[in-house]
């Protein structure tokens, strides 16, 4: 009895401790419904009405192409002849035959670097049109004609000057995309207010100084506009630049499932470039709202 | 005696196309160190562009600027300048805008640490050291001009340049800035040209007042003598005699020598 009666006195003890737990972690219980409550509603606002219109659309689409006249494959149609290319982007059967994953992955690779590329030498160069009166006045007219120049275009030149198609399909992002960073840099950088360039004046900042320490800053949601443009026109160029080259991206798995009647997988992939697409365009814009987030509220 | 600073028959004129305008002709002015002078005059008179002058961002098309001797025509930090619009860099803090400039006028002299703290010393001495890290967008107008001031104090200037430092501010934030700018003065000694279009402000703050005639070509029409001792007080200015003398000289000046005529 006496033993028990001492077993149980600790095993009382705790309970009030555990208690206090219960008591701290009281407020924490109230304030989580409300802030679940705020992030459900919000999710709810920007998820539901996108799903419906997108459950509406492809009932219409399921509608339309369900005849037995119907030209174009209905929705459930593509998802039971696509099945494995929807649920699995990464498998890998041969060669050849592999996920939409890597195939978007690879073009992301020439994407990578062809808008890289136009992202140093374009603002290099708008850097210069917008800082010199007399470059602007002999680099913009030729700008001007050779930015309307649609990307293939310059495929066939860039096949003659790099005789291999991988480079080639780079040289084209390149130059699809560095004309609205060019463009647009050099406007940031002639729109720099004098009383900035005073400043610097006053401070004796060298060139070098006043490029990182004004400039950049000054332009960059100037800056920031021509990349996105310019990301979204590298991601729309490629496509069709792969459509010729060939290879292994996304591209030439469209004109290749063309050529052998796979129309599911086309609509497959259009979707999957359409959602890369805009991942590309929200990473650029996200990463221009974070640098400038002081910059525009002058 | 030899000036401290020297505005030497100082000629300004703008070339567009095929005519020029005159600015400014002949101004001259010998200035002391630790005297504190304002440029009056009607709007257009050319003010702003004998301070860009001095300050070395627009050059003279005769005469030139020689301080301590030397002459200077291309800007630096030996001549701050506090903006009219505070121009402060607005990605950067408070602390930041002043630090920029310190590390670039004190990078061999001063080490990390010591530079850390002229910039806190120099927030302090406006009564800013609150919101050192505060971007510009987040303080108000007069908060943005102590900064300025700040700024262009933490440059150790020779001479201090203010280009109608106050304009944009209320009356009451401007008279707060008045005092400030007042009591740095007294307890630091700077040598300051202010350009200002505001009679009381020039009475109280200057040594002496450069009245400025209407343009074009625009010259010193009078300088006039600020007798009142030090420190000034401002309430209690306002029955003081000499104030009202000085404060009515300057306005006859402006409105009954050299009214403003307005164009069209």
């Amino acid at each position: 009895m006496s033993v028990s009666a001492l077993k149980t006195k600790p095993a009382i003890a705790p309970r009030p401790k555990s208690a206090d737990v219960v008591t701290l972690a009281m407020p924490r219980k109230a304030a989580k419904p409300n802030r679940l409550q705020t992030m459900a509603y919000g999710f709810a606002v920007s998820v539901v009405p996108p799903t419906l219109v997108l459950l509406l659309l492809l009932g219409i689409w399921e509608l339309l192409c369900a005849g037995p006249g119907a030209t174009l494959p209905p929705p459930s149609t593509i998802w039971q002849e696509s099945y494995d290319l929807i649920v699995n982007p990464f498998f890998v059967n041969g060669s050849q035959d592999i996920g939409l994953g890597w195939r978007v992955l690879v073009s992301l690779q020439r994407v990578a670097i062809g808008f890289g590329l136009a992202a140093v030498v374009g603002i290099a160069l708008g850097v210069v049109i917008g800082q010199s009166i007399w470059a602007m006045r002999g680099l913009d007219p030729v700008f001007q004609v050779l930015r309307t120049v649609p990307p293939l275009a310059w495929l066939p030149i860039a096949l003659a000057a790099f005789r291999d198609s991988n480079p080639s399909a780079i040289f084209v992002i390149f130059i699809t995309a560095i004309w609205p960073v060019i463009i647009n840099t050099a406007v940031g950088v002639r729109n720099i207010p004098q009383d900035y360039r005073n400043v610097a004046l006053v401070l004796r900042l060298n060139a070098l100084e006043f490029f990182w320490k004004i400039m950049l800053p000054a332009a960059a949601p100037y800056i920031f506009t021509g990349l996105r443009i310019g990301i979204g026109l590298s991601w729309l160029a490629i496509v069709a630049a792969e459509m010729l080259t060939g290879g292994v991206g996304i591209g030439f798995f469209i004109w290749d499932a063309w050529n052998s009647s796979r129309l599911s997988d086309i609509i497959v992939a259009l979707v999957y470039i359409g959602v890369v697409g805009f991942i590309l365009d929200r990473i650029v814009a996200g990463i221009g709202a974070f640098v400038t987030r002081g910059t525009q509220a002058a | 005696m030899t000036a401290y600073l020297k505005l030497d028959h100082i000629d300004k004129s703008f070339a567009r196309g095929g005519s020029t305008t005159d600015v400014l002709r002949e101004v001259s002015l010998d200035i002391a160190k630790g005297e504190y002078i304002s440029v009056i005059g009607h709007s257009g008179c050319g003010k702003s562009t004998l301070l860009n002058i001095v300050a070395g961002l627009t050059p003279a098309t005769h005469g030139g600027v020689i301080l301590e001797g030397a002459e200077v025509n291309s800007p630096g930090p030996d001549r701050a300048v506090v903006f009219q619009n505070h121009s402060l860099l607005p990605w950067l803090s408070v602390y930041d805008n002043v630090r920029l400039a310190v590390d670039k006028v004190f990078s061999g002299v001063k080490s990390r640490a010591e530079r850390h703290d002229w910039c806190l010393h120099n927030l302090d001495l406006v009564q800013m050291g609150h919101a050192r890290d505060k971007r510009p967008s987040e303080i108000s107008g007069g908060m943005k001009q102590r900064v300025g001031i700040a700024r262009a104090l933490a440059m150790q200037p020779k001479v201090l340049l203010l280009d109608e430092p106050f304009g944009a501010l209320d009356a009451l934030t401007r008279a707060h800035l008045q005092d400030s700018v007042m009591q740095i003065h007294a307890s630091l000694g700077n040598t300051v040209i202010m350009i200002t279009h505001d009679v009381d402000e020039a009475v109280l703050l200057s040594d002496r007042i450069v009245m400025m005639t209407n343009g074009p070509a625009a010259h010193i029409g009078d300088v006039l003598d600020v007798p009142m001792p030090r420190p000034r007080r401002r309430l209690e200015l306002v029955t003081d005699p000499a104030y009202l003398k000085c404060r009515e000289a300057v306005l006859k000046f402006l409105y009954e020598r050299h009214r403003f005529v307005e164009a069209a």
